[in-house]
């Protein structure tokens, strides 16, 4: 009987080494970003190849799908990740998937000095700087101005005269949108769990009577896209270049800065704590952070970068729709996130689950 | 000769004991541990039942199980009853090549992805879709009608989505039964009805159980027709699994919901083949 356990341990000795083989196949001289649509087009990634002989993979996702794949790796699979600057502190506190950055190896002439330096203390432990801001923008309000020309801030999607025709995402930015647009201040709150469990209780109440009146909650932007430009549905919330984008096709259909303020958001770069080619994550980190590079990824994404300089490459036709929707008092009304505390997303998500099923 | 069979016999069974050790076991063992794991503090854990406790005293999740598990019956019983008649025809009465092109056509939708079969659902329900502007052309309908984010939107494409798994094991058993028997209970005096609830059932139960069994697990499961064609009106209990995992990083909770799936899914099984009176070597062999 020996003889056989032995043949088994072999074989599922082989098995096991051939499952390693497979999974270390990608070489060093790949780098591997986990990141968004637009963030890394196709002509930026040939250009960085070219003159570096770093392959780049890219991998689109978004911010809870990033963190949760690099916690099921343990901050392993990717060399450079884009999460937002309010989602590194907590994650990386609770999972501990990334890693410091090396400022030294940072150009940051390349940066706009006060976006870097809020980013950068946003993101910090201790004295380690965990993320560097890339693309920012604000979420607010898509509407058809021909047809609901009404809807001015996230409570107007409740109105009985777009009933049926609004819609909006289940997750976190709707809480906080509803929230600013009933007069309370959650960002105020992050501290206090109590205190924003009572505005969350507030708001989810908010949702769950307006639901009537709610198409369907969309999840992704394609989604979205699809139902503005059926007309099935005519406001929703929704990010800025999901707005302009819109407006390229039909001209009534824009972004529009809800009165009580767009929720300001910026992309970040972080290192997962497992990278494997931290240098190649530095080089693209400095390569596409150049004025002409980052315009390349701003007419793709469709959003700002935090490039010094940048702006001046930009397409007017993008200028003229930033300036339309962000008149200057719209622009210093922007609510921008916080660092969310560790703990907080079990409250809403609570919140949210109990929204989606009520009737 | 016999340490030779042996040895053939251990090979044979390597590739399945891998896939169950390494897919199965392993994992489930993994998740079990983490779902007896408590969140005290920031990288702190208990070890406890916590979870399983949040389960039964948060209502919402409660009764989202229940609805997972009812419409999930609801459906299998619908696709029983529509793909019955159907593997009949094709079992019985459709006759050499007409016999196989009918079972290729019941094949033909699952030759494309699911997204993509769900989609085509979408496009034909969706207020702008297919369906409604048939109706408004034809004058039923003013106005534009909408069909799609409901739960009878879902229960069609859940219907739709396991069809194929019911007609399947249904038209083999209904093949192995021999016509003459059918014919001797005409001959006997029995008519339409008697002679399919005496006859055509009783050989057909084995196929119907280890049908239902399969569409039943595969709609408890779905997540995409639920959350694609539900929209905003149904929670779907897998969709909760999901959002726990992914979106609420709470993988301890989640992992819970993964048990208590599997433990309802094998107990209303269970259930099922007692009320039958089968066993499932009956159903399987």
């Amino acid at each position: 009987m020996k003889r056989y356990t032995n043949k088994l341990k072999l074989s599922l000795t082989v098995a096991a080494l051939s499952v390693a083989g497979f999974a270390g196949t990608a070489s060093a001289e790949t780098l591997r970003i986990l990141t968004w649509g637009g963030y890394a087009p196709d002509s930026v990634v040939d250009m960085f190849t070219a003159e570096t002989g770093i392959d780049v993979e890219v991998t689109k996702s978004n911010n809870e799908e990033m963190i949760a794949k690099l916690r099921a790796t343990g901050g392993g699979g990717f060399d450079l990740a884009q999460p937002s600057q309010d989602r590194i502190s907590g994650p990386q506190a609770e999972f501990d998937i990334y890693k410091p950055i090396d400022m030294s190896k940072i150009d940051t002439s390349l940066f706009v000095a006060s976006m870097l330096d809020a980013t950068k203390s946003n993101t910090m432990i201790g004295s380690d700087v965990y993320g560097l801001p890339h693309v920012w923008g604000t979420s607010g309000l898509v509407v058809d101005t021909a047809k609901a020309g009404g809807v001015k801030d996230y409570l107007d999607l409740c109105g009985s005269d777009v009933a049926g025709k609004v819609s909006y995402r289940l997750k976190r930015p709707t809480l906080i949108g509803f929230a600013f647009a009933m007069g309370m201040d959650p960002f105020a709150a992050y501290g206090d769990a109590a205190a924003y469990k009572g505005i969350i209780d507030k708001v989810e109440a908010k949702l769950i009577e307006c639901k009537s009146g709610v198409k369907t909650y969309w999840g992704g932007g394609d989604e979205l896209m699809g139902l503005m430009r059926s007309g099935e549905v005519v406001a929703s919330m929704a990010w800025d270049t999901g707005g302009w984008k819109l407006n390229a096709d039909n001209a009534d259909i824009t972004f529009v800065a809800p009165a009580s303020g767009a929720l300001g958001w910026i992309d970040t770069f972080a290192l997962p704590r497992k990278t494997k080619a931290e240098d190649a994550a530095y080089k693209w980190i400095n390569f596409v952070m150049q004025p002409k590079i980052a315009a390349m990824i701003t007419a793709e994404a469709g959003n700002f970068t935090s490039s010094l300089g940048a702006d001046d490459f930009a397409s007017a036709e993008l200028k003229a729709r930033f300036q339309g929707s962000f008149p200057p008092a719209d622009v210093d009304n922007i609510k921008w996130y916080p660092t969310v505390p560790a703990g907080l997303e079990a409250i809403e998500g609570a919140a949210l689950d109990r929204v989606k099923a009520a009737k | 000769m016999r340490a030779e069979a042996r040895l053939g016999f251990i090979l044979l069974l390597t590739p399945l004991l891998l896939w169950l050790t390494l897919l199965i076991i392993i994992p489930h063992i993994d998740m079990f541990l983490i779902s007896i794991r408590e969140r005290v503090a920031v990288r702190t854990y208990e070890t406890g039942f916590a979870n399983y406790l949040t389960f039964f005293t948060e209502p919402l999740y409660l009764v989202t199980f229940m609805r997972t598990a009812l419409m999930s019956v609801l459906a299998t019983v619908m696709t029983l009853i529509i793909a019955f008649p159907v593997s009949y025809y094709i079992a019985k009465i459709a006759k050499g090549r007409l016999q196989s092109a009918l079972f290729l056509l019941c094949l033909v939708p699952f030759w494309v992805s699911e997204l993509v079969r769900t989609f085509g659902w979408m496009i034909l329900l969706r207020e702008t879709g297919i369906f409604s502007n048939l109706l408004q052309f034809v004058g039923i309908v003013d106005g534009p009608v909408e069909m799609l984010y409901n739960d009878t939107a879902m229960m069609v494409g859940l219907i739709y989505t396991s069809m194929l798994f019911m007609v399947v094991p249904l038209v083999t058993t209904l093949e192995s039964l021999d016509d003459s028997v059918i014919e001797a209970g005409y001959d006997l005096g029995g008519n339409a009805i008697t002679v399919t609830r005496e006859i055509v059932i009783p050989h057909a139960t084995p196929g119907i159980v280890s049908g239902c069994i399969v569409v039943f697990m595969l709609s408890l499961g779905n997540y995409l027709t639920p959350t694609m064609l539900g929209g905003k009106e149904s929670l779907w209990f897998t969709e909760l699994i999901y959002s726990q995992f992914i979106v609420r990083f709470n993988w301890e909770l989640g992992a819970a919901f993964g048990f208590l799936l599997l433990g309802l899914s094998s107990f209303i099984v269970w259930i099922a083949l007692r009320l039958t009176g089968q066993t499932l070597e009956k159903t399987m062999g």
